[in-house]
Order: structure tokens, then C-alpha cells, then sequence
């Protein structure tokens, strides 16, 4: 293989892994945009929706198992993000800090319950067979290229879900509403937008797109009661650099995570490429502490 | 400020800590410890370990105990936390007096509780491989040593034709002291060293590690990796076209339950060494297997740490009555004194050095998720846990002290 | 009347305290002296969440740096430097010569400095970087996080320097004095004491004080103070790094206790659940934060080990109930607002939600 093709690899790579964070970290950052409340029991959303591809799939065997599992899991974690909404972040939003706190006691109380019901030891979702494809190059400057389908699959995926949510905000009332609302709560309430409503629908809309990315990880890796967690923090951090409720911004965040952790792995390994990641963030708040993308500033908040 | 409450809450406090149960020890039984993590990320493996350890002991008392006495095991949380491990094996010595302890998985809590067993005279037995470069007067080491586990896998690939060796594993001690031991051996064997990898315990993606495996080309991958990043691994390789029937994969800490877990169509084909498999053939590891499932249930399986736990006690049991007394270092003494024992391992004993000599088996993954045996060393491998080649002039010899 | 019996019960928990050793056990007298090293750190987290507004999920690392920063001398106690000797993990670890960083911790003296100079200046350093672009709140805490995260990674891959996941153990010898003793457990208890009493008067003085009162006037309106011409940073920057020399001191002490120092009691869990002990004890009172961590932490000692399962839902349930029901935590339980108090809140807070607006 040449270095050519490597290179090209590792940046497919990186948008591959960015297409994951971005679908992980959107709901975060919308309603974050929204309510100001970040919810730690986000990554059980992603746990959810992989258990549920493994029972959609072992209901619905055979090739079209996952296309089915998709909307099955964004309906599952969709209901469980309202619930949770209703009866937990609620009531807390006011306090920003108590709900980073309460939601990470429901992420702990649904790691238990998944773990009891399911056995700590995970689950597989086998992908089906016409996923099992990858694309070759086998001649010109990018000989040796392998993209695989599922990969492909993922980008697809994400693309679809960035290019829905768009449309949503941008072409719909329920969107008017939305941007109204993350603009200035109280005159977006006063000229009759149900702000409460508002609310409930984006944090729903959000986790729902979680439990898609839930699917598409048990493509990659093993349902387990902890599979949420370990793409949480570099959620967090995209939400960071990506900027208040910015569907833009939170999609060049996580192409930049992406990006960076796969190119710099070819140097460094994994674990210290973690490190030097909370270092590049570190260094860019300090030249853009409002993010990427900017709705409304930061810096006058109580 | 409410100083006067402090009395309320220090009193509630003081309830909390005299309430500690201390199970009264009746004429006529004896405690044992038996110290794993029931709960965080360590429980999944070290639960049925306990199990194992459990039904041993369940075992020795239907036939009658020890010396007369029946065994009373003391279960305790290490909470996969090494300094947890440590305040509760301080606990089961001073407060339970317990004769000996079984129990450990990961090197961090055998770490953390050795001072405590070198400090209070006690005896810890510890059933899982590990990366050698120990040895306390105070532990028994039943697991396997790299000579036992990794380099008879190195072998094995030597005599199967491979010449390009990749290292892939999780970040932390075992596979990292096991890759510098296989490098030294790779350099000194001529074999070629094609990449060195290593992702954070947990870690699921392998995109870039895929990348690396396709650029470098192999012959095969030796893989450290462990729990569910095994999973993604094998998951993103077989996307990538690469399946273990192409490039053949040994794997170090892949047993029969990971392997029912992962789902056995995803590994199969793909090999692992221990020195114990389930379908090893003789009619002890039959009736061991037999007696597990009885207890368990038909679906549980069992592997290689397992039975380690499980014949600990029956080797301390064995050392027990040789020595006629319960004390650890006369039962120590006497365990290392004891020949050879037939075992669901095969024969077994425990050398001076306190480790246990054992024979290494390679299996092959079957898609009934059980591994096809398709090596085993000619003769129990002697236990050596100062690699030679990799730590000169280090040894280690029968222990004087206690 | 009043003062007075509040003085008693201090005094009477103050004996209590300084006289343990005397009517407790050795392995109870253990698990007391490791849970007051821990209720160190938890009044630093008092100072920055409670006084300050500062909700820190990375303390564990300042605890780690503590730890760590002592854990490396008593593994160099005993070793001929000057002859080659390293740590046993280095050379199994394929490392040829001590590294250049270990060597000014031979000297226990620095090694003592360096459990409260390390924390502290990580601590200040990182504040600093982080507040001074103005960013609080919930992106500072998820930060944090994400710190807990890299340090605990770090510290694992760097297995040949820091001892990796195994961590740092078996101890022997302080400057030359057996700690491994029983008589040695009492003394590290009875300092552990003396350290706690100590953090608590000084923190109670710290919080008196016009410092103390500018502290508590930035978590509620961080512009006004600063439109009154205030700058707010070198309160938060000093909270954040007195909190981090705590937890360092907290995390020396717990070393001695647990004879162990490992990333396990470093990373994103633990220094979260650090948190909740805090949440449940009071987050604005300085016993409550003592009360609540050894309350949380001998519950666990005791349930852990017989319904593993239970544990962490009761966890969970804790998270989810101390700060939903309970915001002023057990300590709230013993002084209850008066109904003005109460209103006076409920303003207070819906004018800091406006604000953010």
C-alpha cells in the first residue's frame, strides 16, 4: 500500500469516526442550545439504541434487519428521552449542575438495569451480509485503498440525519419555533410559542438520533452496558468546540475530533493521542471560547 | 454552622461500623476467604471464578472436610478496585482470621494485597495468567507464566511457517510485559516484527489499527486485547475483508465464555493458547465439567482462570493434609512438597518457586463456539517467571521465609 | 445556651475523633483513616461547587498528583540510585535507567512539597486557562471530565514511568520509619485527623473572611461583580486551586492508608462519585461534607460486598434523589429555611435562569 493511499485511509477514517461523534453529540448540543442543560445519561441513549438493533435484528433476521432496527431504536430512544425530560431534567433546569449530576444517577440506574437484564458481558449484532463488502482500489496513485461498506454505511447514515435535522430547523415551523426559542426564550414565549413543548420535542429529537447511532455502533463493536460511555467525553468536547445549538458547528467540531485523533494516531498511540485531544481543545477555547459557531455569545452568562 | 449535628452524624457513623458482621466461628469449621470483584467492570469475569472456587469447596466439604473440620469461605468485594482489594484482605486476615485467601484477577489487585499478605503472614492463592516478574513468599501462583502461555503461542507459530509477527494489545502491564518478552524472542528466533500496537483498555475503534495491519501485511497478529475490544477488533477486521481464515489471529485472553459472547461465527478460525480448554478429553476435566454445569446451569461454560480457582483448593486442600495443620506457612511448605496431582488440567504440581507447572495447549475456535486442541507442549512446562532472555541474571528460587 | 451545646458536641467529636485509636480496632481505625483523607478532598469540593459555583468533575486528578507525588518517593526508599536500582516495574517494563523526573522525589522533603506544590499549580494553571476565557458553568465541568479522562489514560499508558494500571505499591519505609506497623497506622491515622481539623478551621476562617464573601458573590452573579468593578478570576483560580492542594493532601494520606496508589481511583467515575458524597452531605456546609463522604463510603464498605447489584442502583437513586429533593443535602436537614429563606431562593434562582437567557 502506498503512503499516498495510508493517508487518504486515515482521513476516511476520521470522518468515519467524526460521522459517529457528530450523531452522538447533536442531541447534546441542541438542546444544550435550548434548555443550557447538558444530560450525562446521553450515552445510555446510544446503549439503548444498540440493544434494540439486537432484538429488532433477532425478530426481523436476514438483510433488511438493520434498515429496520433504525427507526425502531430512534422511536425507543426517542420515548425514553421524553420520559426522562419530563420527569428528571424538567423539573432541575434551573440548575444546570444538579441536572449534570441527577442524569448521570439515571445513566448509572440504566447501566445496572441493562446489565440485569441483558448480562454484563454485552450483546452481538451481526451485520448483515451486504455489509460485508469493502471497496478496492487496486491500481492508480491510491492503490491499496480499502473503504468498507459498513463504513460507507455509517457516512450515509449521518449524512441523511444532518441533511433531515436541516431541513427540520430550517424549512418548518416546529424549526421557526426552535430557533426562536434558543434565540430569546422569553419573547419567543410571549409571542405565543409553547417554549415548554419546544423543549420536550428537541431533547426527544436528540436522544432519538442517539439510539441511530446506537445501531450504527453495533455495527463497529459489542452492545454493552457501558458501550455509551466510551463515546460520551469526546461528545462532550465536540459540544465544546462546536458552539451553542448549532447544527453547523457541531458537525465541524466533530469533523475536527475526527479528524485530529485519526491523523494523529499515525504518529502517537491511542491513548496519548486522547491527552493531546483535551490539549487541542484546551488551546482552542482559548482563541474561540465561544466555539465554531456562535448563535448568541457565552460570555454574559450568569 | 450546626456544629451539634456533627455528633449525630459521627454517632450514626459509629452504628455503621459496629455493625460490621463477624460470623461467629463455631467448633468444628474453618474460614476461608474468597475475595473477587463482584461488582464494577472486573465482576463479569470474576464471578464465575468465584463460582468455580465455591463449588470446590462445596466439594471438600460434602466429602468431609478438612482435618475434621468443615470450610467456611468469607466472600468479600474487591470492587475492581486494587486499593478495595487490599482493605479487604486486611479485613479477612485480622478481622475474620481466615487460614487463606483465594482470590485476585487483575495484577493491580495482586499488587495491592501482596505487602498486606507479605505483612500479616498470610497465603493468597491466585489462579489467573499473568506477566511473571513476581514472587512473594506469601502467594501461590497457579496462572500461567509467559513461558507457559505466550511463548509456547510463539512457538507454535514458528512451527507453523510465521515469520511476520504483529503485537497488538490493550494498554496495560500484561500485554505489554508479555509484547517485550515476545519481541526479545522474535529478535533472538529471526523472526520479523511487522507493527506494535496499543488502544486504551475499553477502547472500540480500530480504524486506524486496521489501516496499520493492512499497510505492514502480517503473517499473524498476536492479540492481547482485552474484553470487549475484542469485539470491535474482530468486528471492524472482518469489514476490512480481514477474517481470521486469512490472517490467522492468536489471542491471549479469548476463553469459551468470551467467545460464546462475541458470538462464535465472528472468531472462528482464530486461535488461543491457555493451559486449560473445556474440551480437553480426560474423564477428570469430564466430571469437573459435569459437576460445574450441575450446579450452574447446562449453559455455563468454563475456562482456563475457573479452574485454576478450582483446583487452588484443592491443591491447599491436599497441602492442608499433608501438613496436618491449617497454618499457611506449614501449608505452603507442603504444597510445594506435593508431586504430581491429576487435574481437569492435566498433571499438575506446584514448583519451589511456587508457581505451577502445567502443560500449554493451543485451540482453534470451532463454530460451536468450544476450541479444537491443535498443539500441546510434550511434557508440563516448568514455570519460569524471569524470562531469561529478557531479564538476565533474575531468578527465582524456593522461598526460606514466610 | 445554644452556642454553648454546639461547642460541646465539636468538643465531644473532637475527642471522639483524636481518641479512636483507642476503642477501635485496627482494621476499623483503617477504614475511618482512609475515609477522613478522602473527606479532605470533599471539603475542597465544598469550597469550589458549594461557595463557589465551580462544579468540578476531575478531582480525582488533583488526588492522583497527591497520591502519586508520594507513592513515588516510597517506592524510591530503600533503592541504591546511585548504584542503578529502579522500581521493580521498570524493569519489567524494559526500562534501562531511572527516568530523569524521579530523581528529585528521593529526597522526602521534596517529595512532601511536591504533594501540595503539584496539585496546586496543575490546578492553577489549568483554572486559569480555562476561566480566563470566561467559560464556567457546564462546559467547565464536562472539561473537567474530560481531564479525568486523559490524566487516568496517560497514567496507564505510561506504564514504564508511573507503574501504569498495576499503580504504585508496596511501601515499607518513610525517611527511614517502618509505616507498615500498627503503631505506624495510628500515627498516619492521628495526622490524617489533625489534617482534617486543620483544612476544616482554616476553611472556615477562608470562608468568613471578605475573600470568602467575594467568592460566594461571584457564584451569584459573576457580571455584577464584575460591572462593580471586581475582577472574579482570581477567586475562582484561587478556589479551584486551594480545592486541588486538598484533594492532593487528601490523596497523599489515602495512599498511606490503602498502602496503594493506582489510576482506578483516578478517573471519570470516582471523580464523580466524589461529587455525590458531597451532594448528599451539604454542599454548603463544611461537616456536611465530612458527614457525607464517610456516611456514602462506609454504606458502600458495608452493602457493596452483599448486594453488588443493589449498590449501583442505590447510587444512581442517590445521584438522582440528593440533588433533585435534597439540594442543601443532610446538613439542609438540621437548619430548614424559614419560608422567606425559601422564596427568597426561588427568585433568586429564576433571576440566574433569566440571566443566562
Amino acid at each position: 500500500m502506498q503512503e499516498s493511499a495510508f493517508l487518504v485511509g486515515q482521513v476516511f477514517n476520521g470522518i468515519s469516526v467524526a460521522s459517529l461523534f457528530v450523531l452522538a453529540a447533536l442531541g447534546l448540543a441542541l438542546s444544550f442550545g435550548l434548555m443550557r442543560v447538558i444530560n450525562m445519561a446521553h450515552g445510555e441513549m446510544l446503549m439503548l439504541g444498540g440493544y434494540l438493533a439486537y432484538l429488532t435484528i433477532s425478530i426481523v433476521p436476514g438483510p433488511l434487519g438493520i434498515i429496520v432496527a433504525l427507526p425502531v431504536a430512534f422511536a425507543g430512544a426517542a420515548l425514553l428521552g421524553a420520559v426522562l425530560e419530563f420527569t428528571v431534567i424538567h423539573r432541575l433546569s434551573a440548575r444546570p449542575l444538579d441536572t449534570l449530576l441527577a442524569t448521570w444517577g439515571v445513566s448509572l440506574v440504566l447501566q445496572q438495569a441493562a446489565r440485569n437484564l441483558f448480562g454484563a458481558i454485552g450483546v452481538q449484532v451481526v451485520a448483515p451480509s451486504w455489509l460485508n463488502h469493502t471497496v478496492s482500489l487496486s491500481s492508480g496513485p491510491l492503490e491499496g485503498l480499502t473503504l468498507p461498506y459498513t463504513r460507507l454505511f455509517i457516512l450515509l447514515v449521518a449524512g441523511l440525519v444532518l441533511g433531515a435535522i436541516a431541513l427540520l430547523l430550517n424549512k418548518t415551523r416546529l424549526g421557526l419555533y426552535v430557533r426562536a426559542v434558543n434565540q430569546d426564550r422569553p419573547v419567543a414565549a410571549a409571542m405565543g410559542v409553547n417554549a415548554r413543548l419546544v423543549d420536550l420535542l428537541v431533547f426527544s429529537l436528540g436522544t432519538g438520533v442517539a439510539g441511530l447511532a446506537g445501531v450504527i455502533l453495533a455495527l463497529l463493536g459489542p452492545v454493552t452496558p457501558t458501550v455509551g460511555q466510551s463515546y460520551i467525553v469526546p461528545a462532550f468536547l465536540v459540544v465544546i468546540l462546536g458552539g451553542l445549538g448549532s447544527l453547523v458547528g457541531t458537525t465541524i467540531a466533530s469533523l475536527m475530533v475526527g479528524l485530529f485523533t485519526a491523523l494523529i494516531e499515525i504518529f502517537v498511540d491511542v491513548s496519548v493521542a486522547q491527552v493531546l485531544l483535551l490539549v487541542f481543545v484546551i488551546i482552542f477555547i482559548q482563541f474561540r471560547p465561544q466555539g465554531v459557531i456562535t448563535v448568541r455569545s457565552r460570555a454574559l452568562e450568569g | 454552622m450546626a456544629l451539634k449535628h456533627i455528633g449525630l452524624a459521627a454517632a450514626l457513623l459509629a452504628s455503621t461500623m459496629l455493625g460490621t458482621v463477624r460470623p461467629a466461628s463455631a467448633d468444628g469449621t474453618v474460614k476461608v476467604g474468597v475475595l473477587q470483584s463482584l461488582s464494577g467492570t472486573m465482576a463479569i469475569s470474576e464471578v464465575p471464578l468465584q463460582d468455580a472456587e465455591l463449588l470446590a469447596i462445596e466439594e471438600i466439604n460434602a466429602k468431609g472436610g478438612l482435618l475434621g473440620k468443615q470450610i467456611t469461605p468469607v466472600i468479600e468485594d474487591g470492587a475492581s478496585d486494587p486499593s478495595t482489594f487490599a482493605q479487604k484482605a486486611t479485613k479477612l486476615i485480622e478481622e475474620d482470621k481466615v487460614v487463606t485467601v483465594f482470590g485476585g484477577w487483575t495484577s493491580s489487585s495482586r499488587k495491592a494485597m501482596l505487602p498486606v499478605f507479605q505483612r500479616l503472614h498470610g497465603l493468597l492463592w491466585y489462579p489467573v495468567q499473568f506477566e511473571g516478574n513476581e514472587c512473594s513468599p506469601n502467594i501461590m501462583y497457579s496462572g500461567a507464566q509467559p513461558n507457559q502461555q505466550a511463548l509456547p503461542a510463539l512457538t507454535w507459530a514458528e512451527q507453523k511457517g510465521y515469520k511476520k509477527v504483529f503485537l497488538l494489545g490493550s494498554d496495560y502491564v500484561y500485554p505489554r510485559t508479555a509484547n517485550l518478552i515476545l519481541k526479545k524472542h522474535i529478535a533472538h528466533d529471526g523472526l520479523t516484527l511487522s507493527g506494535e500496537e496499543y488502544v486504551p483498555l475499553g477502547g472500540t475503534d480500530f480504524s486506524s489499527i486496521v489501516a496499520e495491519i493492512q499497510q505492514s501485511k502480517p503473517d499473524i497478529i498476536i492479540n492481547t486485547l482485552n474484553g470487549d475490544s475484542n469485539v470491535s477488533f474482530f468486528k471492524q477486521m472482518a469489514a476490512a475483508g480481514l477474517t481470521p481464515d486469512k490472517l490467522p489471529v492468536m489471542s491471549f485472553s479469548i476463553a469459551e465464555p468470551e467467545a460464546q459472547a462475541m458470538g462464535p461465527s465472528l472468531l472462528a478460525g482464530s486461535y488461543t493458547s491457555w493451559n486449560y480448554f473445556e474440551s480437553l478429553p480426560s474423564p477428570t476435566n469430564a466430571g469437573f465439567v459435569a459437576a460445574y454445569k450441575a450446579k450452574y446451569g447446562a449453559n455455563s461454560v468454563v475456562d482456563d482462570p475457573m479452574v485454576h480457582g478450582y483446583i487452588d483448593v484443592y491443591e491447599w486442600g491436599a497441602a492442608v493434609k499433608k501438613a496436618g495443620s491449617f497454618d499457611p506457612e506449614k501449608v505452603r511448605n507442603a504444597a510445594i512438597a506435593l508431586g504430581y496431582s491429576d487435574s481437569p488440567l492435566g498433571d499438575i504440581k506446584f514448583a519451589p518457586n511456587q508457581s505451577l507447572v502445567q502443560t500449554g495447549y493451543i485451540g482453534e475456535l470451532q463454530p460451536d463456539g468450544q476450541f479444537k486442541i491443535v498443539w500441546s507442549s510434550p511434557k508440563p512446562i516448568e514455570p519460569v517467571p524471569y524470562d531469561p532472555l529478557t531479564f538476565p541474571g533474575k531468578s527465582c528460587s524456593a522461598h526460606t521465609t514466610f | 445556651m445554644k452556642i454553648s451545646a454546639k461547642y460541646y458536641v465539636g468538643a465531644a467529636v473532637l475527642l471522639f475523633g483524636a481518641l479512636a485509636p483507642l476503642f477501635v480496632n485496627s482494621y476499623e481505625l483503617s477504614l475511618l483513616g482512609r475515609f477522613l483523607a478522602l473527606s479532605i478532598l470533599a471539603m475542597g469540593i465544598m469550597l469550589i461547587w458549594g461557595e463557589g459555583g465551580i462544579l468540578s468533575l476531575g478531582q480525582g486528578v488533583f488526588f492522583g498528583l497527591g497520591g502519586y507525588a508520594l507513592a513515588l518517593h516510597l517506592k524510591l526508599e530503600g533503592l541504591n540510585i546511585a548504584n542503578g536500582d529502579m522500581p521493580d516495574f521498570m524493569v519489567w517494563s524494559g526500562v534501562s535507567s531511572l527516568p530523569y523526573f524521579w530523581y528529585p522525589f528521593a529526597n522526602p522533603w521534596f517529595s512532601l512539597a511536591a504533594v501540595v506544590l503539584i496539585p496546586g499549580i496543575v490546578a492553577a494553571a489549568f483554572s486559569w486557562l480555562v476561566f480566563r476565557r470566561r467559560i464556567g458553568g457546564v462546559y467547565f465541568a464536562l472539561i473537567t471530565q474530560a481531564l479525568a479522562l486523559a490524566f487516568s489514560t496517560l497514567l496507564i499508558s505510561q506504564q514504564a514511568y508511573t507503574g501504569g494500571f498495576n499503580g504504585l505499591t508496596d511501601y515499607s519505609t518513610f525517611d527511614g520509619y517502618d509505616i507498615t506497623s500498627n503503631g505506624a497506622a495510628q500515627v498516619i491515622y492521628l495526622i490524617t485527623f489533625v489534617i482534617v481539623a486543620a483544612a476544616y478551621f482554616f476553611l472556615r476562617w477562608l470562608l468568613a473572611t471578605r475573600w470568602g464573601i467575594m467568592l460566594r458573590a461571584t457564584r451569584d452573579g459573576e457580571n455584577r461583580v464584575r460591572f462593580l468593578g471586581h475582577n472574579p478570576l482570581p477567586y475562582k483560580v484561587g478556589a479551584f486551586t486551594i480545592a486541588g492542594i486538598l484533594a492532593g493532601i487528601g490523596g497523599a494520606l489515602f495512599t498511606l492508608h490503602a498502602g496503594v496508589v493506582s489510576p482506578a481511583l483516578v478517573g471519570v467515575v470516582p471523580s464523580i462519585e466524589m461529587v455525590v458524597w458531597v451532594a448528599l452531605g451539604g454542599r454548603n456546609v463544611l461537616w456536611g461534607a465530612i458527614a457525607g463522604t464517610l456516611l456514602v463510603n462506609f454504606a458502600k464498605d458495608q452493602i457493596s460486598s452483599a448486594l453488588p447489584s443493589l449498590w449501583l442502583y442505590g447510587l444512581g437513586a442517590l445521584f438522582i434523589l440528593s440533588v433533585s429533593f435534597l439540594p442543601a443535602g443532610i446538613a439542609g436537614l438540621f437548619k430548614p429555611g424559614s419560608p422567606e429563606e425559601r422564596v427568597y431562593r426561588r427568585i433568586l434562582n429564576r433571576r440566574k435562569l433569566e440571566t443566562a437567557e
